[in-house]
């Protein structure tokens, strides 16, 4: 069963943390949050790994505050 | 339901008085079934039809109009058609098979119901409930063991170890009835389960939906469209879905806040209806307002008393899960219980009813639950992505694949100790523990049968012919393909994989219960023992 690899996979990665941040230039926040909306889909859909994605889903998680706790 | 649409009575029924209400002490009888609405009514026939004396209770004295349940699946109609009422249904019903989904002004994604040819049944008929009812009394009324009292409403119920006691109110007054076995058919606000003090397991949803059928002269196919958002219904959903007589049945999901009372006021229904049909003609027959529960009873069996249908579990109308999954239901216990009547089976046999179709319960469940988290997201995030879905659908397969406007219901395949393990290998569409798939066979005079047809009312052995002269146990019935049967078109032997010598042990509920590439009269009769339930 694959896991999700968490060590660096591009090889130039502030290429690709500047595309996705570009992605979003002047976009409303509304479109924003469906600009990721539809990536998250698709590349979840391209890794088509239920365990990965869940294990993304969990590590994508921690550490934020669940607002029905407490 | 509100006043402001009097429920017409399109059967009315006469209430009679039981001598049963005369006796001096209370009478006992072996079966009792209560609510003649679909599940009732099938399983109080199955019952009847295998020999036994069952009493049907209802607390109405008529069929009430209004569409309610409306999508019957195949399984449903084979069922049925075992009954003696599917042929009905599918002549009269509208049958489908196309399903389309559209997003605010566009179509993204549809869908083809048929799985192939070779079936007697069509994949998906609609028809109002109220037909389906009249047919099943019209069967009912033919069978002289099957007597249904009508405005007979249980106020009491006595559920000992040795049987059920029963209290029933009646015109003339209340009376007492004592059972051997009960069936509680008696709907999602079943009193019965009140009076077991059984509770549920699952969800209620906030989200309400309004419900109208019309009267119609339309042009559009016999299809199912489901629109997310579209023009005429701003920010919400709407499913349109045609039933015979020209009549339309139209949902509307009107939201958290919606007062339901007033959403039924015609000129507020007729305003929603106007903008969806665009200048069209038509009446208004029929208008209610719901919320809907994903949830089912922890268990179904309550020592002597058992629920099946609605009163036992709840889905959304999404998928066509009700109705259908209740009359799988119904044919399940029928056969289980006339076996243990019969002292054929344990009684630790009916304790696979819950078994069984809680685990199809769950799987309903499961559907019905993540459907109406598509059609009804809560909260800016699960909207986000229901919408990125439909956004995307327009142009990626993936995405189509996500639209999530009712997964239709499908047969349940059990996972169940009555099941013989395969030892050899199959392909095929058959499945161990599903129904049989059907097809054309050719029978010993020569004439065109359908396999279900002629699949036995108890236990049935199929064995494809390689010269051996099969001895089949007491009360099997035998399909001998390739000797006195035939499989004209090779589709029975492609369904089930089947080679020379192959054997298959099907349940009276048409469910595969054991299967091998040889015969095997000691394998068969272990497997017929696992498959009562008996354990030597």
């Amino acid at each position: 069963m694959s896991r999700l690899l968490t060590q660096s996979r591009f090889a130039n990665p502030d290429e690709a943390f500047v595309a996705i941040v570009d992605a979003h230039r002047d976009l409303a926040p509304e479109a924003s949050a469906a600009l990721d909306a539809r990536l998250v889909l698709l590349l979840a859909n391209h890794i088509g790994d239920i365990a990965v994605l869940k294990e993304a889903l969990a590590a994508a998680r921690e550490g934020l505050a669940d607002s029905r706790a407490g | 339901m509100t006043e402001l649409y009097k429920r017409a009575a399109v059967f009315q029924f006469e209430y009679r008085r039981s001598p049963d209400q005369d006796a001096a002490a209370p009478v006992r009888r072996p079966i009792v079934v209560v609510g003649a609405g679909p599940i009732g009514l099938a399983t109080a026939i199955d019952l009847a039809e295998r020999g036994n004396a069952v009493v049907l209770l209802d607390d109405a004295d008529r069929i009430g109009e209004g569409s309610r349940g409306l999508c019957y699946s195949k399984r449903a109609l084979e069922i049925l058609d075992r009954l003696g009422a599917g042929e009905q249904v599918v002549e009269k019903g509208v049958s489908w098979k196309l399903g389309k989904v559209f997003f605010r002004n566009d179509k993204v994604y549809e869908f083809d119901l048929l799985p192939e040819a070779g079936h007697k049944m069509p994949a998906f008929v609609n028809l109002q409930q109220f037909y389906l009812e009249q047919y099943l009394v019209e069967r009912a009324l033919d069978l002289d063991n099957l007597e249904i009292r009508w405005s007979n409403r249980v106020t009491g119920l006595d559920n000992r170890p040795d049987g059920v006691g029963l209290t029933i109110d009646t015109p003339d007054g209340p009376y007492v009835l004592e059972t051997d076995w009960l069936i509680a058919a008696d709907g999602a606000r079943s009193s019965l389960r009140d009076m077991v003090g059984a509770g549920f397991i699952g969800r209620t949803f906030e989200d309400q939906f309004l419900i109208a059928d019309i009267n119609m002269k339309a042009d559009f196919p016999p299809e199912r469209w489901f629109w997310f958002e579209p023009p005429f219904h701003g920010g919400q959903s709407a499913l349109l879905h045609r039933q015979p007589d020209d009549t339309w049945r139209i949902d509307f999901q009107i939201g958290i806040e919606a007062d339901a009372r007033k959403e039924q006021e015609p000129e507020r229904v007729r305003a929603r209806l106007d903008r969806m049909l665009e200048g069209r003609d038509y009446s208004l027959v029929w208008v209610s307002v719901y919320k809907f529960q994903c949830r089912r009873m922890e268990n179904f069996r309550h020592g002597r008393v058992f629920f099946a249908g609605d009163s036992a579990h709840q889905v959304s109308p999404f998928g066509a899960r009700g109705a259908n999954s209740g009359l799988e239901d119904a044919e399940n216990i029928a056969w289980k219980l006339d076996l243990v009547l019969k002292g054929e089976a344990p009684e630790s046999l009916l304790d696979t009813y819950h078994l069984e179709r809680s685990a199809a319960a769950d799987m309903n469940i499961g559907h019905s639950t993540r459907s109406t988290d598509f059609i009804s997201p809560k909260g800016p995030a699960a909207i986000g992505y229901r919408n990125a879905v439909l956004d995307l659908s327009r142009r990626f397969d993936f995405a189509r694949r996500m639209v999530n406007s009712g997964r239709l219901s499908t047969p349940a395949t059990y996972e169940t100790p009555l099941s013989t393990p395969d030892a050899d290998t199959f392909a095929g569409a058959a499945r161990l523990g599903a129904p049989l798939p059907d097809a054309p066979l050719r029978n010993v005079d020569g004439f065109d049968v359908w396999l279900l047809e002629a699949l036995g009312d108890d236990f049935t052995l199929i064995v494809f012919a390689d010269g051996a002269a099969p001895a089949v146990p007491d009360g099997v019935t035998l399909l001998d393909i390739g000797a006195g049967w035939s499989d004209p078109k090779g589709m029975l032997a492609e369904r089930l994989d089947a080679t020379p010598g192959a054997t298959y042990l099907v349940r009276p509920d048409q469910h595969l219960a054991a299967r091998w590439r040889h015969y095997d009269p000691a394998l068969v009769a272990a497997a017929l023992d696992r498959a009562k339930g008996i354990v030597k």
